[in-house]
């Protein structure tokens, strides 16, 4: 076993370079072939990349998807998404543990199966779902657990329990998914049918200078919610000093609600790698990274087969469209369950084959980012948009949408409507437009933006979805009427206390500490002074985390305490009028010492 | 001479291409509280004490460079809460039992904690169960006490060049590691090196030395944290 471990990580090593940059594949490959990455393997590990072992011990125990201890043979991950909540996954959960005979986090005896939940995976307008091994499971009902755990039994491969597979590209060989895409909408920028080429002979003709002006023309800006002016941040690379720069797209959405890329990536991976291409031209990057999330390591093979083609119509690597020195490849980086790997720079750190925290800034990535040189990190939409405005004009592309949010925008709905899926719509419509859409008009809530973005009432539904108004990276959760507004609220902070990734003190402390008194409120043990101690603990770690994660973990409760008071205030205890704390219960707080004494006070 | 000016509170502060507003303010004798930096390492940006508004914008000012004209504000009512709430997350979080840790006195969170006004966190204690790690003959880690500000991490990588600590796990589940399976005393590090002077507090300590100084006499007894600088600005006559 010792010799097999060596030999499995020399070659895992060596197939890498023995380069520690690559480390999130070497992590991954190795727990892959021996299940999980030991101590020992830490050592082996640590001395091919010519590393240290508490660096990669820090690396294997930073991703939810890496394991230093040995689990089952699989690992059936269920999501502990808010959405999932709403269609009874507690009931799916407690199914697979009846059926395993093990409770969330344990193996079962045999070692053949673990059970764990995880967060948002990305399929939250077919939930409950789980991910099998690699393969996400749709729509699963407390009564088809029982099969589902046979299946995988009996024949020990997860691919197994795809019965029907998904529409479109989900039904390829290379994808084989019973994941649907569920597009309710198709607009003229990223649904629509593209010829791949067009945009790069395009981008070819004119000079990188003036491919970023057509991008600034068209007034795009990031699509992963912050919008900052896509030109601008290309031009900022462009003339950044050095030869070598890079482009990464960010495809690791992790944001609750949100599974737009992933029908991007399903649908229209041309059009994505277009806008790769295309940008890399832009600022001078011969090289691009997919940063695809672990949660989509499904979609992989087929990603890699369409990188393959494009090479092989010189739509990828050197001399694309027949011109000298427009060079640019692609590599695919997987991710291992990390949400913080969506904030740039700890995307680029992972990249780096590092724990995912993010950096701070300045020095902004496009000054030194990737490896410290020159890096542009950009949106999978926004790639797609810009090859869109390379092929049809930045005059065309401007006159979509509104104002300051030019173009159309992926919504992933989900929640309670009736029609959830992805919707591309023009910026500029109003949340009550919106609802009428999806079918969910009466609605006492939208989480615009997910648990990040902010959580709206009825009053504010004439509210234009937009940079100008209500920006949103395109979580849209519809919240119904029967639904408690806290549940929610807690459900998104036991997110945040998760995924944080604890290198700065307000949010790995802060967001545990906001849980808490959510929890006490939630469990009818509330203060009328907690409403202003939480109002207070969510200022500060808005305003002192390090990046954007912290910065607006609290919004959960901060938003819903500014627009659902009276939810709050509706479960506080009243104030008592001898003056003692409501809270504190004496005959709780002795029971400890009456069991040991073996009676009760005197007095009390 | 200076390559620039801006200002802190209204205060003109000269500064250099490079330096940090921490550094900068250093230099003008302007303290701005701070845990997890150290002189000679690179900042960290851990413990959110330092921050500031830069133009209104909240940064760490150990993180941040200065620049020409920058409007920087430090010693407002706000930021002042912010700072304590941040330290008193640092003392729920873990378990600093200052009356009987041979770092009092001497320990920089403590000595914060003074200097802010704290009595008492508002906020409930976590009490978590944590380790300690006394494997090693003359250096023990008290993971009960670690505020993980990584100076220790910086200090391993950075000045000894030996890469002893890393953070491991995510989270609040974050703990400071050691580079071998079996504890501290597995690893190369010898207590003269700066990992096992830098901590701020009683989590990484030399052993057999801890009451040499008497309780009383030690560095923050005698004048509050921050007073070495403070003093550079008394001492200008410009400064007020």
């Amino acid at each position: 076993m010792a010799e097999n471990l060596e030999k499995v990580i020399q070659e895992v090593t060596a197939r890498y370079g023995k380069d520690r940059t690559r480390m999130m594949d070497i992590v991954r490959e190795v727990q892959a072939r021996l299940g999980h990455v030991s101590g020992a393997a830490m050592d082996l590990i640590a001395r091919e990349v010519k590393s240290h072992r508490v660096e990669v011990e820090g690396v294997v125990t930073f991703y939810a998807f890496y394991t230093d201890r040995p689990k089952g043979r699989h690992v059936i991950r269920v999501t502990d998404c808010v959405t999932a909540r709403m269609r009874h996954v507690d009931e799916v959960v407690a199914a697979f543990e009846k059926e395993l005979g093990i409770r969330v986090g344990e193996t079962t005896p045999d070692g053949q199966i673990t059970l764990e939940r995880t967060s948002c995976i990305g399929l939250c307008d077919q939930g409950p779902a789980a991910l099998i091994d690699d393969v996400p499971v749709t729509y699963i009902s407390s009564d088809k657990v029982k099969s589902l755990v046979r299946v995988l039994r009996e024949t020990g491969d997860a691919k197994k329990l795809v019965k029907t597979l998904g529409e479109g590209n989900n039904a390829l060989d290379l994808v084989h998914s019973m994941v649907i895409n569920n597009i309710r909408k198709r607009g003229d920028v990223i649904f629509a049918p593209f010829e791949s080429g067009s945009a790069i002979r395009n981008a070819a003709a004119v000079s990188p200078a003036e491919v970023i002006r057509s991008v600034k023309t068209a007034r795009l800006r990031g699509r992963g919610g912050a919008g900052f002016p896509a030109g601008m941040k290309g031009e900022f690379a462009r003339n950044a000093a050095g030869d070598r720069k890079f482009l990464l797209c960010n495809a690791d959405e992790g944001e609750p609600g949100t599974f737009k890329d992933r029908v991007i990536l399903t649908e229209a991976p041309d059009l994505l790698f277009e806008g790769m291409a295309v940008a890399g031209y832009a600022i001078g990057a011969t090289e691009g990274i997919l940063y695809l999330r672990g949660e989509y390591a499904y979609l992989r093979p087929y990603l890699e087969h369409v990188l393959e083609q494009r090479r092989a119509k010189k739509l990828l690597g050197k001399g694309i469209a027949g011109k000298a020195g427009f060079d640019f490849d692609v590599r695919i980086q997987l991710g291992a369950g990390a949400y913080i790997c969506g904030e740039e720079s700890g995307l680029i750190r992972s990249c780096e084959g590092l724990r995912g925290s993010p950096r701070d800034r300045p020095p902004f990535p496009v000054e030194r980012g990737y490896l410290d040189l020159p890096t542009v990190v950009n949106n999978v939409e926004t790639l797609c948009c810009a090859a869109r405005v390379l092929e049809k004009g930045a005059a065309w592309f401007a006159q979509i949408g509104s104002e300051q949010s030019s173009g159309t925008k992926l919504f992933s709905v989900s929640g309670d409507c009736r029609r959830p899926g992805v919707y591309e719509l023009p910026f500029g419509l109003t949340v009550a437009e919106f609802l009428k859409e999806v079918g969910g008009d009466d609605a006492q809530a939208v989480q615009v933006g997910g648990p990040s973005g902010t959580c709206i009432d009825r009053g504010q539904f004439g509210r234009k979805l937009g940079f100008e108004d209500l920006p949103t990276g395109g979580s849209m959760i519809v919240i119904g009427p029967q639904r408690d507004i806290l549940d929610v609220a807690a459900a998104f902070m036991e997110f945040f206390v998760e995924e944080s990734c604890g290198w700065c003190a307000p949010c790995r402390i802060g967001n545990v500490l906001i849980r808490e008194r959510l929890e006490r409120i939630r469990a009818g043990k509330g203060l009328p002074e907690d409403l202003t101690y939480l109002e207070e603990l969510c200022t500060t770690v808005k305003k002192t985390s390090r990046c954007g994660l912290g910065q607006t973990s609290p919004n959960p409760v901060a938003t819903t305490l500014q627009n659902f008071r009276k939810a709050y205030e509706a479960k506080l205890l009243p104030a008592r009028q001898d003056g003692r704390q409501p809270t504190f219960d004496l005959r709780a707080a002795l029971s400890e010492a009456v069991r040991v004494q073996g009676r009760e006070p005197v007095a009390h | 001479m200076s390559d620039f000016t801006f200002t802190i509170d209204g205060v003109e502060v000269p500064a250099n291409k490079g330096q940090t507003i921490l550094e900068a303010a250093d230099a003008a004798g302007i303290y701005i509280p701070r845990l997890c930096w150290a002189r000679d390492l690179a900042p960290g940006g851990h413990c959110r004490v330092c921050t500031v508004l830069v133009n209104g914008r909240p940064q760490s000012a150990c993180t941040h460079p200065a620049g020409p004209k920058m409007v920087v504000e430090h010693d407002t009512p706000e930021i002042r809460a912010w700072r304590k709430n941040v330290v008193e997350m640092l003392f729920v979080e873990g378990n600093h039992y200052c009356m009987f840790c041979e770092k009092s006195g001497n320990c920089e969170l403590q000595a914060m904690g003074y200097r802010l006004g704290i009595t008492t966190p508002k906020y409930p204690y976590m009490f978590p169960q944590r380790a300690v790690d006394a494997t090693h003959p003359d250096v023990m880690v008290d993971h009960n006490r670690c505020i993980a500000c990584g100076r220790c991490v910086r200090a391993s990588r950075d000045l000894d060049g030996k890469n002893v600590f890393q953070f491991v796990q995510r989270g609040h589940h974050v703990r400071v590691a050691v580079n071998a399976e079996g504890g501290l005393g597995r690893t190369n590090l010898s207590a003269a090196d700066k990992a096992a002077q830098l901590c701020p507090v009683g989590a990484i300590l030399v052993k057999r030395v801890g009451y040499a100084v008497p309780v009383g006499r030690r560095l923050y007894d005698v004048k509050p944290i921050g007073s070495d600088i403070e003093a550079k600005r008394a001492a200008t006559p410009s400064g007020k």
